[in-house]
């Protein structure tokens, strides 16, 4: 499928693979999905390479419409000055630190950086309130209410924050996770198990291969 | 830094300088808040035109400014940090080093070396400039961080062209730079100049703490196999084909070739001429029993070492050394399943997380609430009382399945009414079904505030029933029926039973699975108008698995072929629960501490279950006197006599074998070496435990240090912002009086 015309040369993608997580096939499925964000015009090779794709069409992806983290996620990644667009290569970024067999390592680094809303290094008590928010739903009703919430800020502190300065650092993030014995085993901050944000090969299918909640309850 | 007390920072802080300095905003990267921020009052600076002084570094006093300068618009707000705390708190190397490429760069320089010399830490002494900015004298206005950049981006490059093609592949990819970057420090360096014009140079600080230590990714856990591995054995006796198992197998080894093995154990030779006879002083035969043994022993063996290992690294992972629970941090932290793309599934995960945070929550509420002197009174009281109720239900079956086993032996069976054979495994099958059911109703009047603990205690109380069934059918096996079986195959009845408590075990499996899910389902949601699914038992069905496992390991020395059939059972076991559980169950409500749940099934599995198998055979082996009708160590007192008379033999044979006897004399026979090694093991246990304990300590003693370390930060933070916070109000009433002075020139 596909014109020679919008495929990538040997040597590059045989350098997408040594640097990235990526398989070939991901990595060439990651083009003809990137491609087919742009204008029909600018879909060579050598312009998908260049060219910088909106946020808004970005989040338009199937995969990462009902990620509530989808925006943070999007920014993170981005390499422009205006963080507002992703390149092709931010995109094999994104997918690469998202597969299956990246490591927790990195995994943890960009988890922080997603979790940090207000950019400033660390996850102060604003930011951590607004990550619970997004976990719990966006309706008013399906909130904590205040007083809930500030308990459980402060017992996320005093769990984590090892140095009492009232914010949660890389370091400290990093060792919660990676001390805590489920992480160790098989969870991770970014997609327990299976890999998370698999393209998939028709755009009208969904990718999630599952919809049954026993089998995502149990995807350990 | 031996720095004085009342040191005052000397930061530049005109707006012309904002492009020179090295700041952290600089980086596009960084900040973005202190960057807006940091903007703002530098708008407002530049608009009132105000001219910032500069202070000597030591001096006490504060300077006067030159030029005019109008009121500033307002009061400043005395909470809001001035430009130069926040561009200092922006560059503290623990908020940049996840974010600025300098100390991404400087991380991976010193992990890349770590890896290619096996050094703990690079030497500090050789790294002209350290990247620990404690190390060198951090020096906020000389900070040439463009040039300390570009070094450690180099010393990388070097550093990575150092490793083979895989292993910096490998560190390339787990370095969290833009792919742009990483092309970049593949490439091989021409020159500095070269360098700086392919890849994005520019400011960044070379701060943050060099973390080294490449952390090893956990392998894959061992799983203890199904059943142990046998090699070439005799041909099984008892595992007929029919359910009751009693058939026309032959018993165990009834064969020619073991008798005459077994005669020239006790006559010499008594094989044909021309046979192994001939070649004795050269060979020794064929010694079946002693084979027999030899495999059951092995196999044995090889799964006690592979559980106790895979036992100790669960526990270690599970359980390690100063690691506190953080149950909120890693729910809030780790439990988005990024997986879910449908708007529902996404909302039923939110919905799932909350109700799992609130639960957490009341929790914790809960133990920390105080309870008073009755309620705690009554719960004990409560618990007492269900304990007694399990015991007692426990006791009542066990005197139950004695008593039915006695009627048994009191009427014996005749060939032709082998169903009858049934009676003592279904009953045994029929109370295992029951009892956790009733367990789990009596639990139910205890309401425990923690959900782990109450699985934790039904999964006690389900293994002491268990456990106590099964310990009293061993004695009524070697005790009893030993006795009154004089004449017959004891060991082939042994392994028949055994075989029929397996088989009926999995049908009764099949039919818990049928009524306790499938026909639960139907009867709430057609009759009870209900739209709940039972909930998967996890705890019920992997004890069930233990106690089919135990019965594999009690039959193995006499049903050689129970693991096949084990195996067999256990696949369609699965197979028929994954079935049930996608259409019939829901998902347990309260989540799974996996790890520590794992931890805690292998031991079961250790502990009770293969211990008790191994205690059995044991006594099998040792005391019991094999029956004299049938089997390979029929002319023998107990079956390990084999061993021994296999010594006699071998002392006989000859010079060239003597290191056999000696070492069975003098290592086996001998219980002086025995005391010796478990001494020096229990030793060594005591000496680990006390290594564990002393880590602890410090542990905690670090975690103290972090904490005062943190206050240390916390004050000196405070201190910076009251000195700025000191030098705007002067700055500002300064201004204030050079305004008065310019509008009343005449007040002098």
């Amino acid at each position: 499928m596909g014109s020679s015309g919008s495929r990538l040369s040997k040597e590059l993608l045989a350098e997408y693979q040594d640097l990235t997580f990526l398989t070939k096939q991901e990595i060439l499925l990651a083009h003809r999905r990137f491609c087919e964000l742009l204008p029909p015009e600018h879909r060579s090779v050598e312009e998908s390479l260049q060219i910088r794709v909106s946020l808004e069409q970005i989040l338009s992806l199937p995969e990462l419409k009902a990620n509530p983290f989808k925006e943070r996620i999007c920014r993170v990644f981005s390499t422009s000055p205006t963080r507002d667009s992703l390149s092709f290569e931010d995109f094999l970024d994104l997918l690469s630190v998202f597969s299956d067999t990246a490591t927790p390592d990195i995994k943890s680094h960009y988890a922080f950086r997603i979790f940090d809303f207000d950019d400033d290094g660390t996850l102060n008590r604003e930011d951590l309130s607004h990550l619970v928010n997004c976990l719990t739903g966006q309706g008013e009703d399906t909130r904590l209410s205040a007083s809930e919430m500030k308990q459980l800020i402060d017992n996320i502190l005093e769990e984590s924050d090892i140095d009492r300065d009232g914010t949660i650092n890389l370091s400290e993030f990093q060792h919660v996770i990676s001390r805590s014995p489920d992480f160790a085993r098989k969870h991770d901050p970014l997609f327990s198990c299976s890999a998370p944000l698999r393209l998939s090969c028709d755009r009208s299918h969904s990718v999630c291969p599952s919809k049954h909640p026993v089998r995502e309850a149990f995807h350990c | 830094m031996a720095q004085p007390l009342n040191f005052v920072l000397h930061v530049p802080e005109t707006p012309e300088d904002h492009g020179q300095e090295p700041s952290p905003y600089d980086e596009s990267d960084v900040h973005d808040s202190f960057h807006q921020l940091i903007q703002e009052q530098s708008r407002w600076v530049a608009e009132e035109g105000l001219e910032l002084q500069e202070r000597e570094r030591g001096a006490g006093a504060p300077q006067t400014t030159g030029s005019g300068s109008r009121i500033p618009p307002g009061p400043e707000d005395a909470g809001a940090p001035s430009t130069a705390t926040l561009r200092i708190l922006a560059s503290m190397p623990s908020r940049t080093i996840g974010r600025s490429r300098g100390a991404i760069i400087s991380q991976y320089y010193n992990r890349t070396v770590q890896l290619r010399r096996r050094v703990s830490r690079p030497e500090l002494r050789g790294v002209g400039r350290s990247a620990r900015p404690s190390l060198r004298l951090y020096d906020l206005e000389l900070d040439p961080a463009a040039l300390e950049e570009e070094e450690k981006r180099l010393l990388l490059v070097k550093e990575l062209q150092g490793l083979t093609v895989a292993q910096r592949d490998h560190m390339l990819r787990g370095m969290p730079l833009g792919l742009a970057e990483k092309r970049c420090l593949r490439s091989v360096p021409v020159g500095l100049g070269r360098l700086q014009t392919h890849c994005r140079g520019g400011g960044g600080l070379g701060g943050g703490y060099p973390l080294g230590g490449v952390r090893s990714i956990p392998g894959p856990t061992l799983m203890p196999p199904v059943s142990p591995e046998r090699r070439a054995g005799p041909q099984g006796g008892s595992g007929g084909a029919g359910l009751a198992g009693v058939g026309s197998s032959p018993a165990v080894a009834g064969s020619e070739t073991p008798a005459s093995c077994n005669s020239s154990l006790t006559r010499p030779c008594a094989l044909p001429p021309g046979g192994p006879c001939g070649r004795e002083a050269e060979s020794l035969p064929y010694n079946m029993p002693l084979a027999y043994l030899f495999t059951v022993g092995v196999a044995f063996f090889i799964t006690c070492i592979t559980l106790v290992y895979s036992m100790s690294r669960s526990f270690g992972e599970s359980y390690r050394v100063g690691s506190a629970s953080g149950v909120h941090a890693v729910t809030v932290f780790c439990s988005w399943d990024h997986k879910v793309t449908q708007r529902r599934a996404s909302r039923l995960q939110c919905d799932n997380i909350r109700t799992h945070l609130k639960e957490l929550l009341a929790e914790r509420q809960r133990r920390q609430g105080p309870r008073s002197a009755c309620g705690r009174l009554r719960h004990v009281a409560v618990l007492g009382l269900v304990w007694l109720l399990c015991l007692g239900t426990t006791v009542g079956c066990t005197m139950a399945v004695y008593a039915f086993s006695e009627l048994m032996i009191k009427s014996p069976v005749s060939a032709d009414q082998e169903g009858a054979l049934l009676a003592l495994p279904v009953v045994v099958c029929l109370l295992n079904l029951g009892a956790p059911y009733l367990f789990r109703c009596l639990a139910a009047l205890e309401r425990q505030d923690s959900p782990v603990l109450e699985v934790y205690l039904a999964i006690c109380r389900n293994l002491i029933f268990k456990m106590a069934i099964l310990g009293i059918l061993c004695y009524h096996w070697l005790g009893r029926r030993v006795g009154t079986l004089k004449d017959q195959c004891w060991e082939n009845f042994v392994g028949q039973e055994l075989y029929r408590l397996t088989v009926l075990d999995f049908i009764f499996v099949l039919l818990d699975t049928l009524f306790g899910e499938l026909v639960w389902r139907l009867i709430s949601e057609k009759k009870l108008k209900r739209r709940e699914k039972p909930e998967f038992d996890i705890a019920g069905n992997v004890l069930e698995l233990i106690y089919g496992q135990t019965l594999t390991w009690l039959g193995v020395l006499f049903c050689p072929l129970l693991p096949a059939v084990q195996i067999i059972k256990l696949l369609l076991i699965f197979y028929v629960k994954k079935t049930s559980l996608m259409a019939n169950c829901q998902a347990p409500r309260r989540p799974w501490l996996a790890s520590h749940m794992s931890t805690v099934f292998v031991s079961l599995l250790c502990f009770p279950s293969f211990l008790g198998a191994a205690v059995f055979l044991c006594y099998a082996v040792w005391q019991v006197k094999p029956s004299s009708t049938c089997g390979p160590f029929r002319t023998l007192d107990t079956m390990y006599e084999a061993g021994k008379v296999w010594v006699r033999r071998l002392e006989a044979a000859g010079p060239r074998v003597s290191w056999l006897p000696w070492v069975h004399r003098y290592l086996v026979e001998n219980t002086f070496p025995i005391y010796l090694v478990s001494a020096l093991l229990l030793a060594v246990i005591y000496l680990n435990i006390q290594v564990v304990k002393g880590q602890r300590r410090v542990i905690c003693l670090l975690k103290e240090q972090i904490s005062n370390e943190g206050e240390d930060k916390v004050f000196l933070i405070n201190r910076l912002h009251s000195v700025y916070e000191r030098k705007e109000r002067s700055r500002a009433g300064r201004s204030q009086e050079t305004e008065r002075l310019v509008d009343h020139p005449d007040a002098w």
